[in-house]
């Protein structure tokens, strides 16, 4: 790696505490922001020459208020820019506001810059969006790219959620025990959507909006490194390592969907699964159970079955089963359906998924497998019932493609003998 | 003699490196280890997950569990080399090949005392 390119992973690392820093200074996020850019490029001019501080985040906070406060002085004065040296003696400020900079206070700092992007008002996409921009620190144009449409597009829905969020009031002051808590599952509900963002990504894009999936790892890492005890952010974190895990083998070469019993295991990011289940074998031993750790030991219980048939699936069924009673949705007990069917078979799985389809009536998943149920049964008319409907609802090509290919099945399986055997 | 050259850096920056970087740095590093490895110099080689898969026994009575790394400082122990040296100087020179490959954070060098080869497997 070159200097340089450490310097940026060193940027990009401060930034989260930086801007959060700074934000609770200014409190103004604008400003904020302008500061740290400042700071970074006064970082990219000194660096090099001085080599790196020992605290780059403290530098950044101190040399983005500096300029700042300065700008201010000056605008007021109306005086010439001041030089770069008689702007502050840094290195004697260094170690002094490192040392205020405590654990808690920056904690509650990086918490407060993520807590502000999941703002209620902000719709989901645009969640994502000012989370990538203010912490992650994404330009617009990567954004834009991973979410698919263009700079202008992007940036205008940046504005508006910016917008938005100076017009609500931010709470700055330091959050008691049950605000931080309240704070801490926005947070972690907004990661989450960041990574389905880049998770649900077709076989053509996948590539693409990867970064998300990558994002949102950084970022629930950086949480889970603020609140080391915290057994459900070890389940996010974990949930979405071991999901990830499976990334290269999720697609086939035409980009085709490939589903879990059918992929190349050999595959899976072995790394990515160790460090998964080290955390959630972590966060299990607090036995304060919730959502993510549950998603994160099913999501293990997949990762540790070496072949398909290993897969414990009556543990599976039971994991679910704990899941649909602390989040009660139709979607956890069409999951849990699976499981059962693997289970009990798929007559009693097709029993437990009738009830939810008023609530599911126009989700794709609910009819996909409902068909793959009633195939299994052999009652192909009716599945192909539920595998067109299926078609008609489908986000991406590669799940139509993937339901396409049931279909040819049933199609197959439906014609004489002699024309199968002459194939 | 044995010494135990420990690895530090902040881990911010090395969770923030890219897959290609990360493979870049790896790649480096592999081509001082082999050159260590062929003078028989070379014992076993760690990495370690990152600190928040780390988990505190405090040797009280009765002992207490603590989620996260001993030590809460920005540069925290990420792996480390054990390298047959004949003094500390040699040391200091695998230190310095290791760190030109990989710059940023910071080496501590430490003689080893007692060592078993150890019998795992993986």
């Amino acid at each position: 790696m070159t200097d340089t390119a450490w310097i940026d992973a060193a940027l990009t690392s401060a930034r989260p505490q930086a801007v959060g820093a700074l934000l609770r200074y200014f409190r103004n996020l604008d400003t904020a922001e302008e500061a740290f850019q400042n700071a970074c490029l006064r970082a990219l001019k000194s660096w090099p020459q001085n080599g790196p501080p020992r605290n780059p985040a403290a530098w950044l906070i101190m040399v983005g208020r500096n300029v700042a406060i300065d700008e201010v002085r000056r605008n007021r004065k109306q005086e010439p820019l001041p030089d770069d040296e008689a702007i502050s003696d840094l290195d004697d400020a260094e170690d002094a506001l490192a040392e205020r900079l405590d654990g808690s206070h920056y904690r509650d700092d990086i918490l407060r810059l993520l807590f502000i992007c999941c703002h209620p008002d902000l719709p989901a996409t645009q969640q994502i969006a000012m989370a990538l921009r203010i912490v992650s620190g994404l330009t617009v144009k990567q954004i834009a790219r991973a979410f698919l449409v263009s700079e202008a597009a992007m940036e205008q829905r940046i504005t508006r959620a910016k917008a938005r969020v100076a017009d609500a009031d931010v709470p700055f002051e330091t959050p008691g025990a049950v605000e931080r808590t309240e704070r801490l599952s926005a947070v972690a509900a907004m990661i989450y959507l960041i990574f389905n963002e880049g998770y649900s990504a077709s076989g053509d894009t996948a590539e693409i909006r990867a970064p998300l999936c990558e994002e949102a790892i950084r970022l629930a890492r950086l949480l889970l490194r603020l609140f080391q005890s915290e057994p459900e952010i070890m389940g996010l974190t974990a949930l979405l390592l071991l999901q990830h895990a499976r990334a290269a083998a999720r697609f086939d070469a035409e980009g085709a969907l490939v589903l879990l019993d059918d992929q190349d295991r050999s595959l899976w990011n072995q790394k990515m699964i160790a460090e998964g289940l080290a955390l959630i074998d972590k966060a299990m031993r607090h036995r304060r159970s919730g959502p993510y750790q549950i998603q994160a030991a099913i999501a293990a219980l997949h990762a540790r079955a070496t072949k398909p048939e290993d897969t414990d699936w009556t543990e599976i069924d039971l994991l679910y089963g704990a899941l649909e009673i602390m989040q009660p949705s139709p979607v956890v007990t069409l999951n849990r359906a699976v499981a059962v069917s693997k289970v009990r078979g798929p007559e009693a799985a097709l029993e437990m998924i009738e009830p939810l389809g008023q609530r599911l009536s126009n989700y794709f998943h609910f009819f996909g497998v409902r068909g793959a149920f009633l195939m299994q049964l052999g009652r192909n008319d009716e599945a192909r019932v539920a595998f067109d409907r299926a078609i008609a609802l489908a986000n991406t090509s590669a799940e139509a493609a993937h339901i396409r290919m049931h279909l040819d099945r049933l199609m197959r399986d439906s014609q004489p003998r002699g024309v199968k055997a002459g194939k | 003699m044995l010494y135990a050259i420990l690895c530090y850096h902040d881990e911010d920056t090395v969770g923030s490196w890219t897959r290609e970087q990360d493979a870049a740095v790896m790649k480096k590093l592999a081509v001082v280890q082999d050159k260590l490895a062929k003078q028989g110099r070379l014992g076993p080689v760690a990495r370690l997950l990152p600190t928040t898969s780390a988990t505190t026994l405090r040797k009280e009575d009765p002992p207490i569990v603590i989620d996260g790394p001993y030590a809460e400082t920005k540069e925290q122990l990420l792996g480390f080399y054990l390298v047959d040296c004949k003094n500390l100087d040699e040391a200091l020179d695998v230190a310095r090949d290791l760190g030109a490959a990989n710059p940023g954070g910071a080496y501590e060098i430490r003689p080893v005392g007692l060592f078993q080869p150890g019998s795992t497997a993986a």
